[in-house]
């Protein structure tokens, strides 16, 4: 008997544990995101008083490097301000922002953090409260490809600083052309048609497919797609698929370059990078980024080998360019910031407005920004010993205002993974072109729809 | 009596005292999170913008396909993997545990070895060895097995076989391990006494040797069952549940609507809690089924 009175009293104390610990928890969080949204407008109100040390969050040693270029530059001018450089995934950016937009936690986040372009509208739409709004910060967005620009715009206000270069180059081996007896102007300014008509010669004679892709994510889909100005989402956001011709071109365009293997999948993206390096492609189409991986060889022969020219356009298709867009990324500033005012500044003496900062990080990690000013200096104007002699930066960044503009939308990955899909189970003959379509439209909008 | 009394009171005080701080904690970081996640379960929205949906998820759940897809998968290796597993971890096991074997230490091991490594590296292990231009293409190919190269992880159908290899690799020594154990526990006696009866090692596998694992058996497919529903690590890394959603699991798409997807997390939580229930359903059939207790 007593002993189970004692078992029941523990139970109730546990109980009461319980309750209250889960009452004193959503408490707690209340007040904390409470108190950091009331941080966060005291701080944007207030200008750099006390602490100015900015933090910086981003991935890879090519964009630290870059951040920390330009912290040099203007901490020569500043020296009472410290900018820390922190290197954080970008895989992991996108989870620590959620989780403490998810938690209220904002002022655990930096001053400042680099996102990958084809997540930022999602994040920028579904935790608004984290990103700084700059429209009014007095940073010329004008200087920037309007397309770069555009997709960290919400509302009509702006919500980042463009970085890299997210222009599409089509890259090809000259030898290996030579070898089949064609010259880069023979693949410059052509159509698809065309440009499957000599894949399919070079292929013959050489062996090798023109083209790589990582399988199931049909980046190069959505690259054709974006050169022809095809919005796979209206204007409301609303996944629009079906009865959409020109994405029926592209995918037919796709479909024709894998059959014919002219285009070769492969399972991974290091698998990507390897068929590159090890020279078993003839060429690859990606945002500009890619020539660093494209230079990242150890075939010393590759060197001065490669040529950079547009990709090919969507054959008859209205309003089809040899432009487009792919990756790249943008600067944030989180609202958490207590320096606002000091990160605008730093801003624009350097991101956004020193066309010698971006010789600087273009001469000595060949960062391709898209920065229109910088295109008409010394640096981006100098030929690139690894591409043929070329004037390759000046070339891509010319490239970039011709990219037409598109509704891009949150449902980037939901969109990319469907039509992964449906271009799967076209190519093994699962099912038709049209069913597929539909298939991928109800897949998104049913994972859109609440 | 009196002295008595509370002694027995102290005693009971200091067993609970004792078992506190594992209850509490047990209480706060396993029962609170998942009575938050049946509660986030009703709720639906992106992000952060979540608004009472009271079943909506549960119904979604019905219309959603790409689930329905994931739990097939699931059920597919369970149904395949899980008896291949432990027939064969119960035959190496018998084998392993004969007297007359040489060097059972190193098979052991050997046999062992694989669940020790990491499950993303042993994916990409696996990723690499069949590769289109990988491995086993390559000695199929000079062997004259094949003749032109096999995109192992890039077809619908070979991508499932390759993932269910993967497991029976990883998983078959660890399960192994358990029954070595449960046949140290039968007596040597019986087998002799069958021996001396004339039944032939066949027959005293099935009569005496099954029958006195039943409860390991029965533990390694609760287990078993419980780890294939639950299925992660090789879906995400080895095929990424492609290809067209060929080898996605159910674990890797509520990965996928919380972290990859604009955030779900009611209807991720939702599903989270259909798996629950399965691996409750399926454990509580097999205690029925295989305690015979």
């Amino acid at each position: 008997m007593k002993r189970k009175l004692l078992s029941l009293l523990v139970a109730a104390t546990m109980l009461g544990c319980l309750v209250g610990c889960g009452g004193s928890d959503t408490g707690s969080e209340g007040a904390t995101s409470g108190e950091a949204t009331a941080e966060a407008d005291a701080s944007s109100g207030d200008t750099a008083s006390g602490d100015q040390t900015l933090t910086v969050w981003c991935w890879d040693a090519f964009n630290m490097d870059a951040m920390k270029a330009a912290a040099d530059i203007y901490t020569a001018d500043h020296p009472e301000v410290t900018i820390d450089v922190q290197e954080t995934l970008s895989a992991d950016i996108q989870t620590l922002v959620q989780t403490y937009a998810m938690s209220g936690e904002l002022d655990s986040l930096p001053d400042i953090f680099l996102m990958d372009d084809q997540v930022f509208a999602k994040y920028l739409k579904n935790y608004p409260e984290v990103f700084a709004d700059l429209t009014d910060s007095g940073i010329a967005f004008d200087d920037f490809a309007p397309s770069k620009v555009a997709n960290s715009i919400a509302d009509g206000k702006n919500y980042g600083v463009p970085y890299d270069s997210n222009t599409v180059i089509a890259c090809y081996r000259t030898d290996y052309l030579s070898e089949a007896g064609y010259t880069i102007e023979d693949l410059t300014d052509i159509t698809w048609d065309q440009f499957i008509t000599i894949g399919e010669d070079v292929l013959a004679k050489t062996g090798m497919p023109m083209l790589t892709n990582v399988q199931g994510e049909p980046d190069l889909l959505n690259m054709i797609l974006q050169s022809a100005g095809v919005s796979v989402f209206d204007e409301n956001g609303n996944i629009s698929l079906v009865g959409n011709e020109g994405l029926k071109e592209a995918m037919n365009v796709y479909l024709d370059l894998t059959s014919k293997g002219i285009l070769q999948e492969q399972t991974d993206w290091s698998g990507y990078q390897g068929s590159i390096n090890n020279g078993t492609v003839v060429g690859t189409i990606n945002g500009s980024w890619i020539c660093s991986t494209i230079m990242s060889t150890d075939q010393a022969e590759q060197e001065g080998n490669w040529a950079v020219t547009n990709m090919p356009k969507l054959n008859d298709y209205a309003g089809a360019t040899n432009y487009s867009a792919q990756g790249g990324s943008t600067w944030a500033i989180s609202s958490s910031c207590d320096n606002y005012d000091l990160a605008v500044d730093f801003f624009k003496t350097t991101w956004a407005g020193s066309p010698e900062f971006y010789d600087g990080i273009l001469t000595d990690l060949g960062a391709i920004a898209t920065y229109l000013p910088a295109a008409d200096s010394d640096a981006y104007n100098e030929p690139s010993a690894y591409f043929g002699n070329e004037a390759i930066y000046a070339k891509i960044v010319s490239f970039g205002s011709n990219i037409p503009t598109i509704n891009k939308g949150i449902y980037w990955t939901e969109e990319k993974e469907a039509l992964g899909v449906a271009l799967t189970n076209i190519a093994s003959g699962a099912t038709d072109m049209d069913s597929a379509i539909e298939e991928a439209q109800s897949t998104i909008e049913f994972t859109i729809g609440q | 009596m009196k002295m008595k009394m509370s002694g027995a009171k102290r005693r009971n005080l200091v067993g609970w005292s004792f078992l506190m701080p594992a209850t509490i904690l047990i209480f706060a970081m396993n029962f609170y999170p998942m009575i938050q996640a049946l509660i986030l379960s009703f709720k639906t929205g992106v992000g952060n913008n979540l608004t009472w949906g009271g079943w909506s998820n549960y119904q979604r759940l019905l219309e959603d396909r790409v689930f329905r897809t994931a739990m097939i998968n699931n059920f597919v290796y369970l149904i395949i993997q899980v008896p291949v597993m432990l027939i064969l971890a119960i035959i190496l096991a018998n084998l392993l545990k004969s007297k007359n074997l040489k060097f059972k230490g190193l098979f052991r091991t050997a046999i062992f070895l694989p669940c020790c490594t990491a499950l993303v590296s042993y994916s990409i292990i696996f990723k690499t060895l069949f590769a289109y231009d990988g491995y086993v293409n390559t000695v199929l190919l000079k062997l004259g097995f094949i003749s032109s190269r096999i995109n192992w992880l890039g077809q619908t159908s070979t991508a499932k076989i390759i993932l269910i290899i993967a497991l029976i690799w990883r998983w078959t020594g660890y399960n192994m391990v358990f029954y070595l154990a449960g046949l140290q526990n039968i007596d040597d006696s019986l087998y002799e006494a069958a021996r001396i009866d004339g039944a032939t090692s066949l027959k005293s596998f099935f009569h005496i040797t099954i029958p006195l694992l039943r409860p390991t058996i029965l533990l390694t497919t609760i287990m078993s069952i419980n780890g294939t529903l639950q299925l992660f690590d090789e879906s995400m890394n080895l095929t990424s549940g492609g290809p067209a959603n060929s080898t996605l699991t159910m674990s890797h798409y509520i990965f996928k609507t919380s972290f990859e997807y604009n955030s779900q997390f009611g209807y991720s939580a939702a599903m989270s809690y259909v798996i629950f229930v399965l691996v409750a359903i399926l454990s509580f059939v097999q205690m029925k089924v295989g305690d015979k207790r």
